[in-house]
């Protein structure tokens, strides 16, 4: 069993109002499939259903050849969700956060400073999340998933309020997780900057 | 590289870790763990304010005015149980993590409890002498509490899971579980006056033991099904 994610025709209602009919794909190791569509198109609720927060209409999600729905716990151990709304708790620090986070998932043995040296938040591992600018956070929500060993990705609008430098941070943590044979699901606006194989799906 | 060939994280370690990290959050915002016990003291001194204050009135009040404002001090504090989490987008991160559910609302419960249970439960003795309560019927209601907190907050740990999607559950909320909650109020009161009378009252007890029991054991699954229904 090789670590693959695909989809066969899968459509997702919210109410009466129809999201996105018959979406299929198959993503293989160290590939990158990118979600564009614009604001509404359902890219978020697509990375839900997914990970199977959104109950699907039709179709199915497989994980390794199985529906992930099978295999739930397996499947949620195999992946790290960035998601738009972060998830650190505002009154810890950010080492407080991702040392609890380090019991959800598996972890990389490697030091924990080493990581936020790398994406450049080391000098405010004693503050708050509360104090932490948006961009700022964005990167601790990177370190998150440089910390988590895993092989699937899931990372919504990953560049959004990051400067250039954190654009090019998150596009080389990208390019070396696709290269080391990880996959990756994205939501994005922007050019994404990958060397990787891209499949993309277009939501209208 | 697959999981199923690597070590997922034990089962125990995201309940210990969730109960670590509610308290480490409870000491870092202290105001929130005081006000059910500010609200528990200040509504339980102020009816004999109301009521009068000769001593046969503050016997015969006493129980059911300590009762009542212990669950009312439970139930709105079991609003913010996964509010704060949901929001801030933890608990989704919970949600797609190999953890089990039920662990979590069991955790939070727990970190609940120990955080306006455990206050409440220490500062009852103390109300209770300002109603000239006996030394019986005090332990009658330390323990009575100590059931009926436990019980109240799995229970309430339902409703706050099914309404944690909602814009102000907190009417909602209490709605839901009063009816679940109605026992434990009438066992518990009753059980003290009782006690107070010098009337065997030992059945109650067994009563409220049985029910935090059963709660125990069948509350985290339901919050956890509520939780996910929630996220439809």
């Amino acid at each position: 069993m090789t670590a693959t994610l695909s989809a066969t025709g899968i459509t997702l209602f919210r109410g009466d109002r129809c999201l996105f009919e018959d979406v299929s794909f198959a993503l293989e190791p160290g590939q990158l499939l990118l979600l564009e569509g614009p604001n509404g198109s359902g890219k978020t609720s697509l990375l839900k259903a997914i990970v199977g927060m959104l109950e699907l209409e039709a179709g199915v999600v497989n994980w390794g050849g199985t529906p992930v729905l099978e295999q739930r716990q397996l499947f949620h151990g195999s992946l790290a969700w960035m998601a738009h709304r972060v998830g650190f708790k505002a009154d810890l620090t950010l080492v407080e956060n991702l040392r609890f986070e380090a019991v959800l998932r598996p972890q990389v043995a490697v030091d924990i400073e080493d990581i936020l040296e790398r994406v450049d938040v080391s000098r405010l591992k004693r503050l708050p999340v509360r104090s932490l600018s948006a961009g700022q956070k964005r990167r601790v929500a990177l370190a998150r998933m440089l910390l988590a060993d895993v092989p699937l990705w899931l990372m919504d609008e990953p560049y959004t309020n990051l400067d250039r430098e954190g654009r090019s941070l998150v596009a080389g943590v990208v390019n070396e997780h696709l290269a080391g044979g990880g996959l990756c699901v994205m939501a994005a606006h922007q050019d994404v900057d990958i060397d990787a194989p891209v499949q993309k799906v277009i939501l209208q | 590289m697959i999981a199923s060939e690597r070590e997922l994280p034990g089962l125990m370690s995201g309940f210990v870790a969730t109960v670590k990290r509610d308290l480490l959050l409870a000491w870092k915002r202290p105001g929130d763990v005081l006000n059910p016990v500010v609200f528990f003291a200040v509504v339980s001194t102020l009816f004999p304010l109301a009521t009068g204050p000769s001593p046969e009135q503050l016997e015969f009040s006493g129980p059911g005015v300590l009762w009542v404002a212990a669950l009312l001090a439970t139930l709105l504090s079991l609003n913010g149980l996964f509010l704060a989490d949901y929001e801030d987008g933890s608990l989704d991160q919970f949600v797609v993590s190999p953890q089990p559910l039920p662990m979590l609302a069991l955790a939070k419960a727990l970190a609940h409890w120990l955080t306006s249970g455990v206050p409440l439960l220490l500062v009852s003795p103390l109300v209770a002498v300002s109603f000239r309560m006996p030394a019986e019927a005090i332990g009658a209601l330390i323990v009575t509490l100590l059931f009926g907190t436990i019980s109240l907050g799995l229970v309430g740990s339902i409703g706050a899971a099914l309404t944690v999607g909602l814009h102000r559950g907190t009417v909602l909320l209490s709605l839901l579980i009063l009816p679940l909650a109605m026992p434990i109020l009438i066992l518990g009161a009753r059980t003290v006056s009782l006690a107070a009378t010098n009337e065997t009252y030992s059945a109650g007890i067994y009563f409220l033991a049985a029910y935090a029991v059963a709660a125990l054991v069948l509350a985290p699954f339901a919050a956890a099904a509520a939780l996910r229904i929630s996220y439809e």
